[in-house]
């Protein structure tokens, strides 16, 4: 264990996979120059212009490149810079990365990562803050993942790099510099499993990503109120851990999901929605107004679904149901 | 100044490009200073593109911008208090705070957006003048890009499309060298950013960005074949982006003799030799840079004391029909 702030554990990762495995090259713009997020820095120095490529600003380009090099054997890393711009390459993701194995008879597999910066970073209002995970879950053939925290950052990436399946790997940006204890960042983390982040008995919190400190601090704000709440950070959106979810809800009787991303057909209504179907549990989801993201930070204030919030709306939830 | 130009003209060349300059100097400040949230990014030492071209835009022409937008806006005669008040995200700013800097848009003035992704513009600005074709109106669009734009698929796609239906554009490729941290010439083949336009059947022509006479001038040229039915034209405009990429980045990854170099090709103080070639006292220029500082200050000073917007404005604007509503919660 060491302390390490995500963006490094990453940067750690990937150097490791790509000196074990010469197929990887990672792609995107700025890359040279260490990315937005200085999420590869140094990496163009130990591995070279030709594993770690300036892409000119060409999304399609960019994500389809991958696709065909993936189908073709290599290992693609995309870099979407912010998860907005993969807009810009939907077609190659979703038409092309996600099908091509189904639609092709299982002739070809396409193993690539497609990283996406995601949510609310320093007031850079609605085209580059984005949550948009739910659309991805929504898209047979794709692989989902968020780690919620540093010690799983580079785990998860490793993970991703070794499917032999499309994954998208959703970073939050306002994570990249947090730093925690750090177990080996280069060692592969399992796909598919939750981490309990706080054991709690009258309501079960799942979230991912970012919303994993807003719900470990509404647990915290709850309990100071005498309400024991467990959570749960999903780390994979698809597949998901529903097990987990189930026995920690069967133990409850309380789910709510909170989500940064909006609420309406969030991903969260997926989770609610089967914990419903499976025991009759009471459910309940906070996630942000259906409205595009604001640039004045007042407003950011009413859309942004922080510790607070999820904490109020755990305890109405409760009063409510109990 | 080798072209032919009017001494009024040129002052008023000045007065834009002076503007412009105060705008964005005083952004670098305010965001270095923390008092504007998000991040602006700048646009000093292209000035002569804006003032040149807006100069040959009539009252109903339209025109799409970029990331790097203030200029834009200025020179189209936007109203330099809203914009601040947009900074820093205040009422009555010009999008009620809800843009911010990228996003700063005035549709009364036919400034139809800055945009926050790279060649978004250009498939609006040639919709903007579709619809004007449809209408029988005389517009004309004006649609700014970046160098770096050239590479995205909208592109083609708008250039084409603007030359198959003969659509009153014209493109104005501002050439300022960097794609964000990349120089652009790294990241793009074949022999130049006109001759892809003249592949795609968009005559081009090139001017020196920095020399505000030649780019109005050629501008004028261009806007009046566009304006009587030729076609879409396209301006490639050489230029140098003196700060970095944002105003959180301090461009290290450039050789600082590059930017000193840049630097002695100023658009103002090009403009101002200029201007005292044709006998405008210096007193003159530096009365209009001093009127500029004190209308920023102003507008600094009302900026900052503004209100922000009731956070009861989050909802609003989103839709008519099925309009979002605060959840209460239960
Ligand atoms: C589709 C898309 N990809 C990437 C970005 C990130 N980005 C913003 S500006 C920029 C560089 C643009 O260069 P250029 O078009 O030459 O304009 P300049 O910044 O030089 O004014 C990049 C890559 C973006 N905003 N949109």
């Amino acid at each position: 264990m060491s302390r390490m702030s995500f963006v490094e554990a990453t940067r750690q990762a990937l150097a490791a996979e790509m000196r074990r495995d010469g197929r990887i090259f990672v792609l995107g713009e700025d890359l040279g120059r260490g990315g937005v997020f200085q999420q590869y820095r140094g990496l163009q120095a130990e591995f070279g212009p030709a594993r770690v490529v300036d892409t000119p600003i060409s999304e399609s380009a960019i994500m389809g490149v991958a696709v065909g090099a993936a189908m073709c054997g290599a290992r693609p890393v995309v870099e979407m810079r912010y998860l907005d711009f993969t807009l810009c390459a939907v077609d190659e993701l979703v038409n092309q990365a996600a099908k091509l194995r189904y639609m092709l008879g299982g002739q070809a597999r396409v193993p690539m990562v497609v990283r996406q910066p995601i949510g609310l970073w320093a007031n850079c209002a609605a085209q580059h803050s984005q949550s948009l995970e739910a659309w991805w879950v929504h898209v047979p053939g794709l692989v989902v993942l968020c780690p919620g925290d540093p010690a799983d950052a580079g785990p998860m990436l490793a993970a991703a790099i070794r499917a032999d399946d499309p994954v998208v790997l959703l970073e939050y940006k306002e994570l990249f510099p947090v730093e925690g204890e750090v177990g080996d960042p280069t060692l592969p983390a399992e796909i598919g499993r939750a981490r309990l982040v706080r054991p709690g008995s009258d309501l079960t919190l799942v979230a991912w990503g970012g919303s994993v400190r807003e719900a470990a601090g509404a647990a915290e704000l709850l309990a100071a109120r005498g309400i024991s709440a467990e959570v749960i950070d999903l780390r994979s959106l698809w597949p998901w851990d529903s097990a987990a979810v189930l026995a920690s809800v069967a133990r409850t009787g309380h789910l709510l999901v909170a989500q940064e991303a909006t609420e309406v057909a969030g991903f969260g209504a997926e989770i609610a929605a089967l914990v419903a179907e499976e025991t009759g549990a009471r459910v309940a989801r906070i996630g942000a107004p259906r409205t595009p993201i604001p640039f004045s930070p007042a407003l950011e204030a009413a859309y942004r679904v922080d510790a607070a919030r999820i904490a109020a709306r755990a305890a109405a939830f409760l009063a409510r149901h109990r | 100044m080798a072209t032919q130009i009017g001494r009024e003209r040129l002052l008023a060349h000045f007065r834009t490009m002076a503007r412009i300059r105060a705008f964005e100097e005083t952004a670098e400040r305010l965001y270095n200073e923390k008092r504007i949230p998000g991040f602006v990014h700048l646009s000093s030492g292209q000035e002569a593109i804006p003032a040149g071209v807006c100069a040959n835009l009539a009252a109903e022409d339209r025109l799409t911008s970029t990331h790097r937008g203030h200029g834009h806006t200025i020179a189209r005669g936007g109203d330099i208090q809203a914009m601040m008040l947009e900074l820093f995200g205040r009422q009555g700013g010009s999008c009620g705070g809800k843009g911010g800097s990228m996003h700063i848009a005035d549709m009364r003035i036919g400034m139809l957006g800055a945009n926050g992704v790279v060649a978004a513009g250009l498939p609006i600005a040639v919709g903007a003048a579709h619809a004007a074709k449809l209408a029988g109106e005389p517009r004309v669009v004006a649609c700014f890009f970046g160098d770096g734009a050239v590479n995205r698929g909208p592109f083609l796609e708008s250039l084409n499309w603007a030359a198959v239906h003969r659509l009153p554009v014209l493109f104005v490729c501002e050439d300022n060298r960097w794609s964000a941290t990349t120089p652009t010439r790294l990241t793009t083949a074949g022999p130049g950013i006109a001759a892809r336009a003249e592949a795609l059947g968009v005559p081009a022509c090139a001017v020196d960005g920095n020399d505000v006479a030649a780019v109005d001038y050629l501008a004028g040229e261009l806007v009046a074949s566009v304006r009587a039915g030729g076609g879409p034209r396209l301006l490639l405009a050489a230029t140098y982006r003196w700060s970095g990429h944002t105003s959180a980045d301090a461009g290290a990854y450039r050789d600082p003799a590059e930017v000193a170099r840049a630097k002695t090709d100023d658009p103002l103080r090009r403009a101002a030799r200029a201007l005292g070639g044709l006998g405008v006292a210096a007193e003159e220029l530096a009365a209009i840079e001093s009127d500029v500082a004190a209308e920023l200050a102003h507008a600094v000073q009302l900026a900052e004391r503004a209100p922000f917007p009731d956070p009861a404005a989050l909802y609003t604007d989103v839709q008519d029909i099925g309009a979002p509503t605060a959840r209460v919660p239960a």
